[in-house]
């Protein structure tokens, strides 16, 4: 797929935002790690107004806008459809609509927000342009140099699969050489913690389902070992754990360190950055609660 | 024994030669020399057997049955109909290898269809095909496909004109089919229904080969003729096959001995990895693996268990880490051949040379031949790593952006059994990075330490040192390949005389001229063909050459806007079947 780069900027969002003057509290989505939010003109809907952290400091490591939309994938948005108890979802389509249908879209998000968004991602900072200055140098290259007819004398049919394959070859870059990814997974009021393997998933929706097995002994209630895979399973969980009064939600530890609401970044990213993970009880996560509540209510 | 020599059946059509035969001292009888000659198959031998005397000529010529013409335009269907009755494989190359990379304009000619016209007539139990480079339209393969009755293999390289719907003909007429290779071709790609064209009798497919195809095929039609085709040894398929298909095919077909898969990169859920897995290491006979399109390093672990057995590894089409490669050849000890894009770095380049000692072949492509960063890439480090750790190395094809001549002095002393040295530095006239000196030492070590040598391609600051070492040294040289090199005439001429076994020459953008074409003069008839473009050759020497040698075919090309004298594109080869006659407009045969 061709990626038109961070050029095809556009730049509703930031008069959006300066007329409302809701940056704070305003949920929009966006693409982790752009810096657009705040500096540039908004690409479009950025989930999460605010950084919890004061500092600003983005907790995920700047990926170039090629490189998401084209690792982003289905896995997201089908993966969280809907019921998103790890993070937001997308209607239509996995790739972020750049800015077109702005506010169109931040409507149809905030009704489905997720529960727990509590973690708010964003203003931005600008972080390391490295990947993106590379990413512009390829994707101009062809254009720029002045080439020699049939040099180096490589087949066009070689040629041609390579031109594709460039475009995602930032995408590999991106990936490291492990053949396992063991994180600790603790639960909060769990006796001991346990240990997975993020390379055997291949999706937020797997690596629920795997959790909510795990750890189902802990959770109380009668419907905590059956019950229907998938939604309705979490949503059983979620109404269940509402009427004692808590409310779970899956957090990790990333590289630098911040703790952040899982389900936000596209998979390969999450698996790239997290080191631990964690089970926290929603009264914990602060803000959480309300909104929790109001989902549930929603799906049932 | 008798010395008398029994008249033959094919004596009547050889009546210029009965009369000779009879004095022949030669003991046995044409029976008896045929049935030993038939058990000859390189082609060169026969050409060698056929050159002793009419009754071995004659014995040859009908004992042979595979036909191998490197030149198209260098003999002609007539010629070859009249001298052998019996063929049953044909392999034709038409156009000059430069044509490869767009050197050559299109319609320029290698039309197979007059070849096939005269196969239909003379050689109707026609079995096999092996185009290279060649034209070919859909009506010649529906033609191929409904004259030869018993028609099995069609390999075709690097051709082009004609479409899928050319493919749907084999297919649907060929019911014998035994092989369908489809490489790399200027195809016309309408869809893949051509697939589902393969009769629900077809059972026969050893080879099927679509790679490079780009469009769906129905994955149901394929997986029935996986499942029926029980002799299937080598099948490669294209893009559109998920790694989930992949392992429905492979569970029917565990017998492969080479697998191209499709994509390589899938969300997959635990138990389809593990399908996989368990697939891959169900073919035990695995020798080739290729394709691997997008694969990254979550699916690359399903192929470790097959890696033992491999001999050749073709990850050209996957853009690897150095860590993913490291992996992978770390479970494949018995690799020969292996294809990878620099992307592996010179890293994964020391990974190889640790784990795979019986290392025969590497090819190393560019993943981005035009960034000029040299960042990317590999250098002189990744190649240096191969040759200390694989002695047997002897044939590389090795795309860099930098090089030194002390490298590749240290890597011939490591390798000295080269016999295919293809270096590409990718910077036209890049000197020697450390001493800024020219590559001429590097290409000298080489000659004059792997005196095996038969192929050589030269790049970087190069003078005419290294074409004097190339004509000094390189004795069983047969294929040189120059681009942006060399300083006179003086460097052409040293390779003209100096190399007894040349037999192609392909040369571009450099600074050679009529001196140097014409001192060829008596050279170029020991070989299959000369190319020079953008060198500094004008009509005049040409028009020279062709009066010269009439049995050599003088053809030249010009670019547009240019100057009429200039014999911008010259291309020089033997032939005995006179100057073309299906030349387009933009040829000229002088």
């Amino acid at each position: 797929m061709e990626n038109s780069s961070s050029s095809s900027i556009v730049s509703t969002e930031s008069e959006k935002n300066s007329v409302l003057n809701l940056k704070e509290t305003e949920l929009r989505l966006g693409l982790p790690g752009s810096d657009f939010l705040g500096k540039k003109a908004g690409t479009g809907i950025s989930l999460f107004g605010k950084d919890l952290k004061n500092e600003g400091n983005n907790g995920f490591s700047q990926i170039p806008l090629k490189n998401l939309v084209s690792g982003a994938k289905r896995v997201f948005s089908d993966a969280i459809d809907g019921s998103g108890k790890w993070g937001f979802s997308m209607k239509g389509g996995s790739e972020v609509d750049l800015g077109n249908g702005g506010s169109e879209n931040t409507n149809a998000l905030q009704s489905c927000l997720a529960g727990p968004s509590g973690k708010e991602i964003g203003n931005p900072n600008p972080a390391k342009p490295v990947e993106e200055k590379k990413n512009e140098n390829n994707s101009t290259a062809p254009a720029s140099k002045a080439q020699v007819v049939g040099w180096p004398p490589i087949r066009s049919f070689r040629k041609n699969t390579l031109a594709t394959n460039l475009s995602k070859n930032n995408v590999v870059e991106e990936k490291s050489g492990l053949g396992c990814l063991y994180v600790k997974v603790s639960m909060d009021g769990a006796p001991y913690l346990r240990k997975i393997d993020l390379k055997t998933y291949c999706s937020y929706a797997e690596l629920s389902s795997a959790l909510e097995k795990m750890f189902s002994c802990f959770t109380i209630g009668q419907y905590a070992s059956h019950g229907l895979p998938g939604q309705e399973h979490l949503s059983e969980n979620c109404l269940k754990d509402l009427l004692h009064g808590s409310e779970y939600v899956l957090t990790y530890e990333d590289k630098d360190g911040d703790w952040m609401l899982v389900g936000d970044v596209p998979w390969e990213m999450f698996t790239d950055s997290c080191k631990r993970l964690r089970i926290m009880k929603g009264s914990d996560a602060t803000g959480l609660a309300p909104r929790a509540m109001q989902k549930c209510k929603s799906q049932s | 024994m008798d010395p008398k020599l029994k008249k033959t059946k094919d004596s009547s059509s050889n009546s210029a030669n009965s009369p000779d035969s009879t004095h022949s001292s030669f003991p046995f009888p044409d029976e008896v020399l045929e049935r030993v000659l038939s058990l000859l198959h390189s082609h060169k031998d026969r050409s060698s057997v056929s050159l002793v005397c009419k009754d071995w000529y004659n014995a040859e010529r009908w004992t042979r049955t595979k036909l191998f013409i490197g030149n198209c335009y260098s003999v002609s269907p007539e010629i070859v109909a009249r001298r052998f009755p019996r063929i049953k494989s044909v392999t034709l190359k038409g156009k000059p290898r430069f044509s490869d990379f767009n050197l050559v304009p299109q319609y320029w000619g290698a039309d197979v269809h007059s070849w096939l016209v005269m196969f239909a007539k003379v050689y109707p139990f026609l079995e096999e095909l092996r185009l290279k480079r060649m034209t070919l339209s859909d009506e010649s393969l529906k033609f191929l496909a409904t004259s030869f009755p018993g028609f099995k293999a069609l390999s075709l390289l690097s051709c082009d004109g004609f479409s899928t719907d050319g493919l749907k003909a084999i297919a649907t007429h060929c019911k014998n089919l035994t092989e369908l290779d489809i490489q790399e071709n200027g195809i016309d790609d309408f869809g893949g229904g051509w697939l589902s064209s393969f009769s629900e009798n077809c059972s026969s497919l050893e080879v099927l080969n679509f790679a490079s195809l780009s469009s769906d095929v129905s994955f149901d039609a394929l997986e029935k003729l996986v499942r029926r085709c029980k002799s299937l040894r080598i099948l490669k398929v294209n893009k559109s096959i998920s790694l989930d298909q992949l392992q429905q095919l492979l569970v029917h077909a565990p017998q492969l001995i080479e697998l191209g898969t499709g994509s390589f990169q899938q969300e997959l859920t635990p138990w389809q990895y593990e399908d996989l897995e368990t697939a891959f290491s169900n073919c035990k006979n695995l020798q080739a693996l290729s394709g691997l399109w997008e694969a990254t390093s979550l699916h690359l672990p399903v192929l470790y268990a097959a890696c033992a057995s491999l001999t050749f590894l073709n990850l050209s089409y996957a853009a690897l880490q150095s860590g993913e490669l490291a992996k992978l050849v770390a479970h494949s000890p018995n690799l020969r051949r292996l294809w990878v894009l620099d992307t592996v770095g010179d890293k994964g380049l020391e990974a190889v040379g640790s784990s795979c000692p019986l290392l025969e072949e590497l090819r190393v492509f560019p993943a981005d031949p035009y960034e000029l960063d040299l960042h990317h890439g590999v250098t002189e480090a990744g190649f240096l790593a191969v040759s200390h750790g694989c002695r047997k190395l002897h044939y590389v094809l090795y795309f860099c952006r930098q090089m030194t001549n002390a490298a590749v002095a240290t890597i011939v002393l490591n390798c000295p059994d080269f016999t295919h040295f293809r270096l590409c530095i990718m910077n036209p006239g890049e000197p020697d990075y450390l001493t800024n000196e020219p590559m001429d030492e590097a290409f000298g070590a080489v000659v004059k330490t792997c005196t095996n040598l038969r192929r050589l391609a030269v790049s970087g600051l190069l003078t005419d040192l290294t074409f004097k070492y190339i004509g000094k040294y390189a004795k069983n040289l047969e294929t040189l390949s120059v681009a942006f090199a060399g300083s006179s005439d003086r460097g052409m001429q040293c390779v003209l005389q100096g190399c007894p076994k040349l037999r192609k020459l392909e040369i571009r953008d450099s600074p050679f001229g009529n001196a140097a074409l014409l001192s060829g003069v008596e050279k170029y008839e020991t070989m299959r063909s000369l190319w020079m473009s953008a060198c500094n050759v004008t009509m005049s020497a040409c028009r020279l050459l062709a009066k010269d040698m009439p049995r050599l075919n003088v053809e030249v090309m010009r670019d547009e806007g240019s100057d009429d004298r200039q014999a911008d594109k010259v291309y020089v080869y033997r032939s005995v079947a006179g100057p073309r006659r299906d030349a387009p407009p933009f040829v000229l045969s002088l």
